[in-house]
């Protein structure tokens, strides 16, 4: 049923529909009115779940932990400092392969202290072992959220679903909430063959030595590269019965002679396809919407760059030091392309800057230059920084 | 065969005389007053539990994969969460609508210090969680540093006695006081040296629909320095010399009490454990800090009116005696 949602609420609303059994979270700006809206619905007994209100995110992480190894499907949520606080559990839920299921609502990462939107936080946990996928509006953050389940329980792989916070989080869209029934016929009960039961006991979590880490990781390091099947089928199915794709790995916009690409994940990617229709003297540039980050997926990258002469790369976070965070990776997996497009990497919107329309044609005039740069703050405004004081 | 299999492996293991939820072949060295402990409680809780251990020598000791010593089911995650692990299982029986007990199991460190946040939110939020402390007064399974738990004046390597220093300067952390302000229903120390007294509380906190926490004394022969046959009787005088006080509170007020017939010196106790060595030095501030742990035990004596009166089947002296056909507790 299509409805005027702000983003948290719709995001409460589907997770209900997923009839989780646990949810415990931790309150944390732009994160606060999804757990609000999750408490209202439970207070309201439509959400019939134990809901654990934990002391902090390390314990809200640890709960749903408990919960999904103890038979039951969790949920919870978090943002930026909390997905840090929660880092250490992030890793352990994933390297024990427990699938739950967390919404990220991307914020920056202090000092300084920020409560805005750019994607350091989750950033910073992509080595855990966890699949990220990024929501381009709140449709698709819906969508996903149904999508994270079937893919966690799959794959027995936790899956973050990142959306970006307050431009999303706190953005009133026209939403279309699933029926109960769909979700039920998409999503069926929470299994996990290694729940723990005192009828089989198992010991989970056990000390690894040197003969056996390897091989844990290799495993690991396999099921979330082929998690790429999931998630694809996932997506499929869910248009099959909605009508709806969040785009798979990997999704193209705009026309398919463009020789300039721009690949960007989270709500960014809408700005630039509003703003393509606004500069309308500029040329059209292939939009590239990463959507899985985690897999990474190499190979439908390639594709998707195919025929361009130049990639630019847009990031919401970056590596100090180094520079861009997706722009390596992606060099890294055009790099054995025939002909691969001239790569130009910048880090826009940070600590929530406004990403105008006006990005647009700021972005191809940057890319006219001779060489590429490595990577830029493409909307640094030195004249603020001020040597003297 | 068939109608064998036919009966719940639960049921199987419910009927059998005497359960080990530990079993043996672990790793614990000699005497790890730990893992008897650790086999007590979970004898006296039964097959139909789930375990949360924290990062520690029990969780080490006893699951070197591809092994294990658990007979009943058991998670180790992490360090500092045993206590939200066990209230994440707690909540997932209570969706499934189980009674199975889920018990959280940590050591000093991961209880007085680093797991405190996560005891604190789970004791408040009321979740039914039997936490168990396994205290052995310092970081054991990393070779022997100070905690909160770590008696004053005691030797670890990082308060390592010398010209400045006579060992651990800080008190030990009151933790059972702490876990009572929660108001939880019940709260207990014991220590491995009265096994009917651990088996006894555990079956009480069992029968509790709610948080509840004891505090066992485990010595640890590596890290108090003492052999590993005496661990029963070094645990037994931190008991009858003050130092351990054996309690019981309902709702955070004094329920019960071990009473010591005869207080015995603390000397006594530290004497035995290399860990004090150094108190016994010909040094003024040796005698000293003698001084401030019979003290201490003094006070623990009298805040809790432990000093015993006519000898007692279950008092310090009386509890540790099996007596066929007349008192038993358990």
């Amino acid at each position: 049923m299509l409805q005027a949602l702000e983003g948290s609420m719709a995001i409460a609303r589907t997770v209900a529909l997923c009839r989780p059994q646990v949810v415990a979270a931790y309150p944390i700006t732009p994160q606060t009115h999804i757990v609000e809206n999750i408490s209202r619905l439970v207070a309201n007994g439509e959400l019939n779940c134990e809901l654990v209100s934990v002391e902090s995110e390390f314990s809200a992480a640890s709960v749903v932990l408990g919960a999904a190894a103890a038979g039951s499907r969790a949920y919870t949520a978090s943002a930026s400092q909390g997905i840090l606080l929660m880092s250490e559990v992030l890793y352990n839920i994933a390297g024990m392969r427990v699938p739950v299921v967390l919404t990220c609502a991307n914020r920056a990462v202090s000092a300084p202290l920020s409560i805005w939107n750019d994607q350091q936080d989750s950033m910073a946990v992509r080595d855990a072992g966890w699949i990220q996928l990024y929501c381009a509006d709140n449709q698709e953050a819906v969508d996903s959220t149904v999508q994270a389940y079937r893919i966690a329980e799959r794959t027995e792989l936790p899956v973050m679903v990142c959306m970006d916070g307050f431009t999303l989080t706190h953005t009133l869209e026209v939403i279309d909430i699933p029926d109960q029934q769909l979700v039920d016929d998409y999503l069926p009960p929470y299994q996990f063959a290694r729940a723990l039961d005192p009828g089989s006991p198992l010991s989970i979590g056990t000390l690894v030595s040197p003969d056996y880490f390897t091989e844990s990781r290799h495993t690991h390091h396999e099921a979330l590269l082929q998690a790429e099947t999931e998630i694809i089928a996932a997506d499929e199915d869910w248009e099959i019965l909605t009508g709806r794709s969040c785009g798979g790995l990997v999704s193209l916009e705009g026309p398919e002679d463009a020789r300039i690409g721009i690949l960007s994940i989270g709500s960014i990617t809408g700005t630039l396809a509003a703003a393509m229709e606004t500069f309308r003297d500029e040329p059209a540039a292939r939009l590239i919407k990463l959507r899985s980050y985690r897999p990474f997926p190499v190979a439908a990258l390639k594709q998707a760059c195919d025929g361009l002469t130049d990639l630019v790369v847009m990031e919401r976070a970056l590596s100090p030091g180094s520079g861009g965070i997706i722009g390596i990776e992606v060099r890294a997996a055009l790099a054995g392309m025939q002909d691969p497009p001239r790569i130009h990497n910048f880090a826009v919107g940070l600590g929530g800057r406004d990403v105008p329309l006006e990005i647009y044609p700021r972005l191809l005039a940057a890319i006219r230059e001779e060489a590429p740069s490595g990577f830029s703050i493409l909307d640094v405004e030195l004249d603020k920084i001020d040597e003297n004081t | 065969m068939a109608d064998q299999t036919e009966i719940p492996i639960s049921e199987l293991r419910r009927s059998q005389p005497r359960f080990n939820g530990l079993d043996s072949g672990h790793r614990a060295c000699l005497g790890c007053g730990e893992a008897l402990a650790a086999r007590l409680v979970t004898e006296a809780a039964g097959p139909d539990v789930m375990l949360a251990n924290a990062t520690g020598c029990l969780e080490v000791f006893t699951s070197a994969w591809p092994e294990t010593a658990w007979r009943v089911p058991w998670m180790h995650s992490l360090f500092e969460n045993a206590a939200a692990i066990a209230a994440g299982m707690e909540s997932a029986m209570k969706a499934q609508g189980k009674s199975t007990k889920v018990i959280a199991l940590g050591g000093d460190g991961g209880t007085f210090d680093i797991g405190f946040q996560a005891l604190s939110g789970m004791l408040e939020r009321g979740h039914n969680v039997l936490y168990v402390c396994f205290d052995n007064e310092a970081y054991m399974n990393t070779g022997i540093q100070r905690s909160s738990s770590t008696p004053h004046a005691a030797m670890t390597t990082t308060s390592p006695p010398g010209q400045e220093r006579m060992g651990k300067r800080h008190l030990k952390k009151d933790i059972v006081s702490i876990v009572a302000a929660h108001h939880i229903p019940y709260a207990a120390t014991a220590s491995v040296a009265y096994p009917s007294d651990i088996r006894k509380k555990v079956r009480r906190a069992m029968a509790i629909n709610g948080p509840s926490f004891l505090h066992i004394h485990s010595p640890c022969p590596l890290g108090w320095g003492h052999d590993g046959a005496l661990s029963i009787e070094v645990a037994r005088l931190a008991v009858q010399c003050g130092l351990f006080p054996v309690i019981e509170l309902e709702r955070g007020g004094v329920a019960g009490v071990m009473p010591i017939r005869n207080p015995k010196p603390v000397r006594d106790y530290l004497r035995m454990q290399a860990r004090f060595r150094h108190l016994f030095a010909d040094k003024a501030k040796a005698r000293e800090e003698l001084e401030h742990l019979q003290a201490i035990a003094n006070h623990n004596i009298d805040i809790y009116g432990l000093r015993g009166g006519e000898p007692d089947a279950l008092d310090s002296e009386g509890a540790d005696t099996v007596n066929r056909g007349g008192v038993r507790w358990a």
